[in-house]
């Protein structure tokens, strides 16, 4: 029997080349900057303005997305009713959306000329230009990602402990609660990290939307943006920031799943 | 503290039609092919699945009755379901999934109670242990511990051997039995494998497309099968022919082959004669002893199956036959596959089922 040697060497070989294309850019972003050049952009006042706002704005948004978007998913896997596949396209039509699009959508619904732009005004409300126009953009951007791998999560779940939580004497808030979620929790987790990721990234959506205004709605992102016109090095040290703080939280996520019992996941 | 179960509806294709009550301290066992409904009645027991027409009653309270709007949420129905997969929860230990059904007890007792409910079935030393650890035996009596701890009005078991290796089968059938015999309320139970159903049943109820077709014990469901269905599935060979009345009194059954064999029932037209394997005898060709009384096929041995000191004996000639015999007789007789053989049984044992022309 003759094998097939030249393929294992074709699969290692096509992994090499995408991870040295992948890491690349990071690697460069790290050799570039000196670990004085690091600790010197966080010297900069407005760089940790910067990395503050996006710290807390892309936790909230995070945030609510997870409280809406858990049940909502949770509605999507176990219920099947008409319609059901126009409404997922729909919700993950944000994946596949220019974020320049994404920023007009925003500001055509939320904007002064908008859908809703007198009503919000009428209220007092100002959205655009503001820190929560930022929240805003986060959380369109980021929701899909979420919902996504949260649906998928609970699609997998194995339809019997449901029903066994019901003849248990829970009723259908409490199986969501103790049994559902645990049970997906690895699932939820990673959709959690997708998201948090996506949120730290965002960039075009939030330009459009919130604008650029040091310590109001220029988030990370945007302040490298600002600083690679002018300040290459600024911006290269912006650069490392983000790609280490993005990367402690994918990583603090993996570990907690890890750690988490829910993992043991039967046969 | 009776149940009953009424309910009609339709499930994609199959319609499901039936109507089963069950006394205290019983146990119904719900035998048919898979498909026929069997888990879909639990379910409408156990409020998971709403029929459009029925009606569930657990001693004086009424859990289901769609023609009076009366519809009690799974939650509120007290009854104790043994999945078929156990559906135990991943994510909890052995005794969090018993205590998980203890949700009415104070919360201080809950762990001492569940721990006490995994003694009764031995496994105190596996009360820290997640699912996913245990083995199949283990899990099923997590999942009867559990189902038992609810404090059921009505035990639903759905399957709850079919997952168990042959190995584990025997003995866990044999404590399922037990826990049955103890049990004071009433019991569903259902299987594909009529022998479970006889050993585990009081009674048992043949399904087959949606509605019963016989209910009765397991002998008199053998013995006496209402319908050809029951007798195959019951385990009896079954052979297709024309009955004719002959002037004994016996009756003489024409098959399609053009053999004729005698049963002592009555019938006239076409039926099903059957016959339980271990009625019938094997001898060498050419050994014969011919009588008015017994029935004799030429047939080859096709395939032998062993199961404990007993052999299943698949045999092909004038018509299929299924034949049990010990296996010494296998050794004596040196059967092998291509063996030709007598097959020999009493007319007194060939029940017939007069089929629909």
């Amino acid at each position: 029997m003759k094998q097939a040697r030249w393929f294992p060497p074709l699969l290692f070989a096509a992994l090499t080349t995408a991870l040295c294309f992948l890491t690349l850019p990071i690697v460069a972003i790290f050799v570039d900057t000196g670990p004085g050049e690091l600790l010197a952009s966080l010297d900069d006042p407005a760089a940790v303005d910067a990395l503050t706002l996006s710290l807390w704005t892309s936790a909230l948004a995070v945030g609510i997305i997870v409280l809406v978007g858990t049940p909502a998913a949770f509605l999507l896997a176990t219920r099947s009713f008409r319609g059901r596949d126009l409404l997922v396209t729909l919700i993950e039509l944000p994946l596949v959306l220019p974020p320049a699009v994404a920023g007009i959508g925003l500001l055509a619904a939320l904007g002064p000329n908008g859908l809703f732009g007198q009503a919000l005004d009428d209220a007092g409300i100002r959205v655009v230009l503001t820190t929560t126009s930022v929240v805003l953009a986060l959380t369109f951007v980021a929701a899909p990602f979420y919902l996504r791998q949260a649906e998928s999560a609970f699609s997998a779940l194995d339809r019997s402990w449901l029903d066994a939580s019901r003849t248990l004497g829970a009723g259908e808030a409490t199986t969501f609660a103790r049994v559902a979620i645990p049970a997906a929790l690895p699932g939820l987790i990673a959709g959690l990290a997708l998201a948090w990721g996506r949120a730290l990234g965002e960039f075009g959506a939030t330009l459009m939307f919130a604008g650029s205004f040091r310590g109001v709605t220029q988030t990370v992102p945007l302040a490298i943006y600002e600083r690679f016109a002018t300040d290459f090095t600024a911006a290269l040290g912006l650069s490392a920031v983000l790609v280490a703080v993005s990367g402690a939280i994918l990583l603090t996520v993996k570990l907690a799943t890890r750690a988490s019992p829910a993992r043991v996941l039967p046969r | 503290m009776s149940f009953r179960v009424e309910a009609t509806t339709d499930l994609g294709a199959l319609h499901l039609d039936v109507d089963l009550d069950v006394p205290s301290g019983r146990c119904l066992a719900i035998a048919g092919p898979s498909g026929a409904g069997k888990s879909s009645a639990l379910r409408v027991a156990a409020g998971l699945l709403q029929p459009m027409v029925g009606r569930v009653v657990s001693g004086r309270e009424i859990w289901l009755d769609t023609a009076r709007g009366i519809d009690r949420r799974p939650e509120e129905r007290r009854c104790g379901y043994v999945f078929q997969d156990y559906a135990l929860f991943p994510h909890h230990r052995a005794w969090q999934n018993v205590a998980y059904a203890l949700r009415d007890r104070p919360r201080g007792s809950r762990e001492p109670e569940a721990r006490a409910w995994l003694a009764r079935f031995g496994l105190e030393a596996l009360a820290d242990a997640r699912p996913a650890t245990l083995s199949g035996g283990e899990r099923q009596r997590v999942a009867l511990a559990r189902a038992l701890a609810r404090r059921p009005d009505v035990l639903l078991l759905d399957e709850p051997l079919s997952a168990l290796d042959t190995r584990t089968r025997a003995r866990a059938s044999r404590h399922l039995a037990d826990v049955l015999r103890e049990s004071q309320v009433p019991t569903i139970l259902v299987t594909h494998d009529f022998a479970e159903a006889a050993l585990l049943g009081n009674e048992v109820a043949i399904i087959d497309d949606g509605r019963v077709v016989q209910r009765g014990s397991a002998s008199q469901l053998a013995a006496q099968p209402a319908t050809a269905f029951v007798a195959d599935f019951t385990g009896a060979v079954v052979l297709y022919g024309t009955a004719t009345p002959d002037s004994d009194g016996t009756t003489l059954v024409t098959l399609a082959g053009g053999h004729r064999i005698r049963s002592t029932d009555t019938a006239d037209g076409p039926v099903a004669a059957t016959v339980f394997p271990w009625e019938i005898t094997i001898e060498p060709t050419g050994h014969r002893t011919p009588r008015s009384t017994q029935n004799q096929l030429e047939a080859q041995v096709l395939s032998i199956t062993t199961i404990g000191g007993r052999a299943r004996l698949g045999l092909s000639g004038a018509a299929s036959l299924t034949a049990e015999v010990s296996t010494t007789a296998i050794s004596h007789l040196d059967l092998r596959p291509g063996t030709p053989v007598t097959a020999t049984w009493k007319a007194a044992a060939t029940r017939l089922v007069a089929l629909d022309s």
